[in-house]
């Protein structure tokens, strides 16, 4: 059934379906809604779970991370400088390989204050060891969430379901909301390998010695190294766990997607842009402008960012003349994230071959900064006549 | 509706319920056909009272931008206090509609380049039997009367749906008189 709600409703509703029984959530704009419409579904009893308030995302986090750990299905969602402030626990939920389910509903982060939508967010939370996936549209949020608790259960790995602030949380457009008993039939109930249970008392992520030690039981023990080498190895094998899910998916729901790019109009481009989020769908806007001039472009958003997929980036960009990334975060001090990312990625895969793509860097959107579909259109378009002088090169800077 | 493609902005004040009536009309173009709808609340800035706008855009096919509406095809006001205001017709395309809730005549707005319907939609709906300032029921009579978008019985419907809980006849009776009551041209 196709309904016309906002972004946060998607993410709700697509909550809701997965029968999570655990919630804890502290209020943050443009996050709220989301906690506003969970709570009120288990008020009304339309979603049968434990609501927790809490005075805090730190301790939002810390309710999920305990709940997670006593074996419940458990979801959280924040914005900006919420998730910052649960940073500590972000780390602790994934080396702890808690399969928790975080909606990240991107915001601008403070100083100075701005509520508004850009991804420095959760950018900043890259190298957690969290799973992070970016929507693009309400659909994909609601669908991403469903699939999320799927590969995070899967892979013992936490999971952030990132989505634009306002653009997507608070806009409108239809989506398809699936049955109860499609997602049921995709996504069994949570069983987890090991849960706390008071009669049998166990110490969980105690001191951790830097070398392996006999543990009580007279067997050898991972020291902190090992643990830690087993989350990146786990990270990694979650991008050929994505593809199983993806897979799956669309047999119970007939939505085939790729599970880590979302390409269009690439096959025969020169040059490609990228990103990641709802901006890559106006990036079609743009491209479709260019192709009417003839000139052979495409754009390709980045919905699996971490494990990031490095292969199926340098494949889809191999033979290409130019990619030009466009990013609404960055690494202060050198440049966005993505784009250092997708260099690397290139440099691996064809580094050597003499068929090294040129890359450039955009910034875009800071701070919820007006994003106009002709400066998009101008910008490639200059970008791919001409390498820009200085980058990252920032969109619609007024100095 | 005759074209494909269409954007509407709505100006009305915090409170006044803009958004609901974007919602209505989105909802009733969906189910018309138009695969692409999208309706965008100005963010960060909704105060009761103040002026805020939403962007509604209607197309045949799956919208993929976003962004605020820059050219509008219409504008829709639910207070003409909002004139002095807010410049409610900034990149009005030439020959856009204007509608406009006003108690005035319609011969006293005067707007080069552009098609003006009006109607009391205030008194309108008081006539309806809702409470005094709830225009934005009234006001999609006015708009469809203006710009013959989806068919009045059709909005009514959604109308009465969105409102289910909330006099739904009396927002439909609102709808209809002022799509009746709705002067154009000029």
């Amino acid at each position: 059934m196709h309904i016309i709600e906002d972004g946060n409703a998607a993410a709700a509703l697509g909550v809701r379906l997965c029968r999570p029984q655990v919630i804890a959530a502290y209020p943050i704009t443009p996050q709220t809604p989301v906690t506003e419409k969970l709570s009120e579904y288990v008020e009304e009893g339309s979603l049968s779970a434990q609501y927790i308030p809490v005075e805090s995302e730190h301790s939002a986090l810390a309710v999920c991370i305990a709940a997670s750990s006593a074996g419940a299905r458990v979801f959280t969602a924040t914005s900006a400088n919420g998730l910052l402030y649960m940073h500590e626990q972000v780390q602790w939920a994934a080396g702890a390989r808690l399969p928790i389910v975080m909606c990240v509903v991107n915001r601008a982060v403070g100083a100075p204050w701005n509520i508004w939508n850009d991804q420095q967010d959760s950018i900043s939370q890259r190298d957690t060891g969290w799973i992070q996936m970016y929507c693009a549209d309400h659909q994909q949020i609601l669908d991403t969430v469903i699939k999320a608790y799927w590969l995070a259960e899967k892979v013992s790995i936490p999971i952030m379901v990132c989505y634009d602030g306002y653009i997507l949380s608070h806009t409108f457009m239809p989506f398809d909301l699936p049955e109860a008993r499609a997602v049921d039939a995709f996504l069994p109930p949570f069983q987890p390998e090991y849960a706390l249970n008071p009669r049998e008392p166990a110490n969980l992520n105690t001191v951790t010695l830097p070398d392996v030690r006999m543990d009580v039981h007279g067997e050898l023990a991972h020291g902190y190294m090992e643990i830690r080498y087993l989350l990146q190895e786990d990270l990694r094998l979650a991008l050929g766990a994505a593809a199983e899910m993806e897979k799956r998916f669309a047999g119970v729901f007939g939505r085939e997607a790729d599970p880590y790019l979302e390409p269009y109009r690439c096959d025969d481009a020169d040059f490609v842009a990228v990103g990641l989020g709802s901006l890559t769908y106006q990036l079609r806007v743009s491209v479709d402008a260019l192709r009417a001039e003839g000139i052979r472009v495409g754009v390709m958003g980045v919905r699996f960012y971490r494990p990031f997929p490095d292969e199926a980036i340098a494949r889809a960009l191999t033979g290409k003349t130019g990619v030009i990334v466009f990013e609404k975060a960055l690494s202060y001090g050198y440049e966005g994230a993505l784009a250092s990312d997708l260099k690397s990625a290139l440099y691996e895969y064809l580094g050597g071959t003499g068929r090294l793509p040129t890359v450039q860097n955009f910034i875009a959107g800071i701070g919820g900064r007006e994003i106009h579909t002709q400066d998009l259109t101008d910008t490639l378009r200059a970008a791919i006549q001409a390498r820009v002088s200085k980058e990252p090169a920032w969109i619609g800077l007024k100095l | 509706m005759k074209k494909d493609y269409l954007e509407i902005r709505w100006h009305g004040r915090g409170g006044q319920g803009a958004i609901t009536a974007a919602k209505v009309v989105a909802g009733a173009a969906f189910s018309s056909g138009f695969a692409g709808v999208v309706m965008a609340p100005t963010f960060g800035t909704e105060r009761r009272g103040a002026p805020v706008m939403t962007s509604l855009k209607i197309s045949k096919t799956k919208i993929y931008d976003l962004s605020p509406i820059e050219k509008p095809d219409i504008v829709v006001v639910l207070d003409h206090l909002l004139l002095k205001e807010a410049d409610v017709t900034h990149g009005l395309k030439p020959g856009g509609i204007i509608v406009l809730n006003t108690p005035m005549a319609h011969e006293t707005h005067h707007f080069k380049d552009f098609k003006l319907a009006t109607a009391d939609v205030t008194a309108i709906s008081v006539e309806a039997g809702l409470p005094h300032g709830m225009v934005n029921t009234g006001i999609i009579g006015s708009l469809e009367r203006a710009a013959n978008l989806l068919g009045i019985d059709l909005l009514i419907e959604r109308i009465e749906e969105e409102f289910r809980t909330r006099r739904p006849e009396k927002n439909a009776l609102a709808a209809r008189l002022a799509y009746e009551r709705t002067a154009t041209g000029g």
